[in-house]
């Protein structure tokens, strides 16, 4: 058995055999030729081709993916009639003398260096369109048809990387997932997979390549982005049931789908997702959460090499809230420390990070670097139902010194003409046992509260989560936790505050009912865990 | 001869979608058209992967420069165009 990593872009399991994509034109030879009005003949015949299977694909790719990942296609044709693209490759056929296919494939290196040597990503990324639509205009010269053989069985579609058309030209019912060498989380194949809800590993290295056959028998766990090739008999076993119960995750998921989040005698609750990327928001949506409780700002930060420019923050965040069509969204502001370092913010190594600068400290502390994130979000709130928290909140001083800055940043906003929701909410974290404690004074302040049990938990039993020798003293349901989240609750309603819990205790199905009783308003977990917890809620009976 | 400027409102820029919609556009007519983002030399507004290697983004000013015998008519459906997409 051997195993390969690389990112898994749709969770679920496939078990299958192989079946190596063979690329169409991996070089093309130069051949001199004698009759350049022959070869460019060749190439107009091509062309028009090219542009008759495009045009099916997008049909295929319309009902398949929808509109916008559809759009590509049409893109693709009008490259193909590029004025300055046919010109390259008639006068290389013209003026150097060589056949048809080595002119598109000079061409298409030339355009496609011009758009990879830009700095924006999105350009760069059109560097494979040039690539992908040259591909094809050599393909329909040389074989007539730009599609690969398929065979009956349904197999594991191994390559280096996928074009988008090439995933979409493949028959779908056969292909079980997709395996490739190269590629991001962002390409095209990943995105289009994801949409066809076909599991896919991307860039698992080249050495995958080198050693995979058609025919080997091969698991993809997009769960983890593992890909084993002739797997053991355990191993087999072990993912087998995994993929059982995807299937009957999913069954769950049919009938749960649009249903609510109420008990049997009627009490209500809203189940949200946490998550850390604008990535997951597909496992949001699938999952049926509806909202957003917890979004991590810090990938922003994590991502970047420098501090992210307000309008880098404001395109993610609006990304999300449009995404999320008029869901609700909370943001979570900035939230590192020495045990989440970024280089670039030059932290001081510290001996006890956990009661150390990080957070709401360091946003307090580093004004310009807070307003920045603030501007973008209030910039973003124009876009959705969005909610702004503030984490590792100890006193009263700090959250009004927030709501300071929050004005200002709005007042601003408004002298530029920009337009904001005056009405975003804001919250903040209750993760200290301080937070908890004074919660009767810091709710009248703030809109929600949204506890978060992992760091409570630390502070409140003084243990160091990082610490494995302390699991057998955390005690996750300790009395004295489920006591400040019960007084939190109790002063967040009398002061016309909700409070939700965003923190790993939320996923808990044996404190469900613990918290419904307490009047918690609002449970946000990771997205695969939305349904089992609406399960959960439907079957309880609170009075 | 007709010479206009238009300032980019758009977040993503003249991105590949608006980019071959402006290039259906102007090969509507029978004016020659090109673009110049300041700095760059103008490319032909039919050329659209050089219309796209301009890289024009959000905040950027460009120029059109629209000569020819339905040059009016070309300048005002470009610029509508500009408004309601970009």
């Amino acid at each position: 058995m051997t195993v390969y990593n690389g990112k898994g872009v749709y969770s679920s399991v496939a078990i299958g055999k192989a079946s190596v994509f063979k690329r169409r034109s991996a070089s093309v030879p130069m051949l001199k030729i004698d009759d350049p009005a022959k070869e460019i003949e060749r190439v107009e015949n091509a062309k028009a081709l090219a542009v008759e299977q495009l045009t099916a694909i997008h049909g295929k790719a319309l009902k398949e993916v929808g509109e916008t990942n559809a759009e590509i296609f049409e893109i693709h044709i009008m490259m193909l009639d590029d004025e300055d693209y046919n010109d390259s490759i008639r006068s290389i056929i013209e003026n150097q003398g060589v056949n048809a296919e080595y002119a598109v494939s000079v061409t298409s290196d030339n355009f496609s260096e011009m758009f990879a040597s830009m700095d924006d990503a999105y350009m760069q990324a059109r560097a494979a369109d040039v690539r992908d639509i040259s591909n094809r205009l050599i393909a329909c010269m040389t074989e007539g048809s730009a599609e690969s053989g398929s065979s009956d069985e349904k197999v594991i579609v191994c390559a280096d990387d996928l074009a988008p058309s090439e995933t979409v030209s493949l028959d779908k019912d056969k292909v079980l997932a997709f395996v490739t060498a190269y590629g991001s989380s962002n390409s095209h194949t990943a995105i289009l997979a994801r949409n066809m809800n076909i599991p896919a590993i991307i860039g698992v290295g080249e050495e995958f390549l080198k050693n995979i056959s058609d025919g080997d028998l091969m698991i993809v766990d997009g769960h983890t982005g593992e890909v084993f090739v002739s797997p053991d008999d355990e191993t087999l076993k072990r993912l087998e049931e995994k993929q059982a119960e995807d299937i009957k995750k999913k069954q769950l998921l049919q009938e749960l789908k649009g249903k609510e989040n109420v008990t049997l005698d009627g009490t209500e609750v809203k189940i949200y997702a946490n998550i850390g990327g604008v990535g997951s928001i597909g496992s949001v949506l699938a999952n049926d959460a509806g909202g957003i409780g917890l979004f991590r700002s810090e990938f922003l930060y994590l991502e970047s090499d420098n501090y992210p420019t307000e309008e880098q923050q404001f395109i993610a965040y609006r990304k999300v809230l449009e995404s999320m069509v008029g869901k609700k969204v909370i943001i979570r502001t900035l939230d590192i420390g020495a045990d989440k370092q970024i280089d670039y913010f030059d932290l001081e190594k510290e001996e006890n990070p956990a009661l150390g600068f990080r957070a709401i400290r360091i946003c307090l502390t580093r004004p310009e670097i807070f307003k920045t994130q603030l501007r973008a979000l209030f910039r973003a709130s124009a876009f959705g139902d969005l909610g702004i928290m503030f984490p590792m909140i100890t006193s009263v001083s700090e959250v009004e010194s927030c709501l300071k800055m929050c004005d200002e940043v709005k007042k601003e906003l408004a002298e530029d003409g920009i337009n904001f929701n005056e009405d975003t909410e804001i919250g903040i974290m209750i993760e200290t046992p301080a937070a908890a404690v004074i919660s009767d004074k810091l709710a009248p302040l703030v809109d929600f509260f949204s506890v978060g049990t992992n760091d409570l938990t630390q502070y409140t039993l003084a243990c160091d989560r990082q610490n494995a020798k302390l699991e057998s003293f955390v005690d996750t349901h300790h009395e004295a936790v489920l006591r400040l989240i019960e007084l939190s609750a109790k002063n967040a309603h009398e002061n016309g505050a909700w409070i939700g819990i965003c923190g790993e205790l939320a996923a808990d199905l044996t404190l469900t009912e613990t918290f419904l009783r307490m009047g918690i308003d609002e449970l946000s977990v990771s997205p695969p865990y939305v349904l089992p917890l609406r399960e959960k809620v439907r079957s309880l009976r609170l009075k | 001869m007709k010479e206009f400027s238009y300032t980019i409102k758009d977040e993503i820029g003249i991105h590949a979608r608006p980019a071959g919609n402006l290039v259906k556009l102007v090969k509507g007519f029978t004016s020659a058209v090109t673009i110049e983002k300041e700095s760059k030399p103008a490319v032909n507004a039919t050329a659209l992967m050089k219309l796209m290697s301009l890289g024009v983004k959000c905040g950027d000013t460009v120029k059109f420069t629209v000569q020819g015998d339905d040059e009016d008519a070309a300048a005002k459906a470009i610029e509508e165009f500009m408004n309601a997409n970009l």
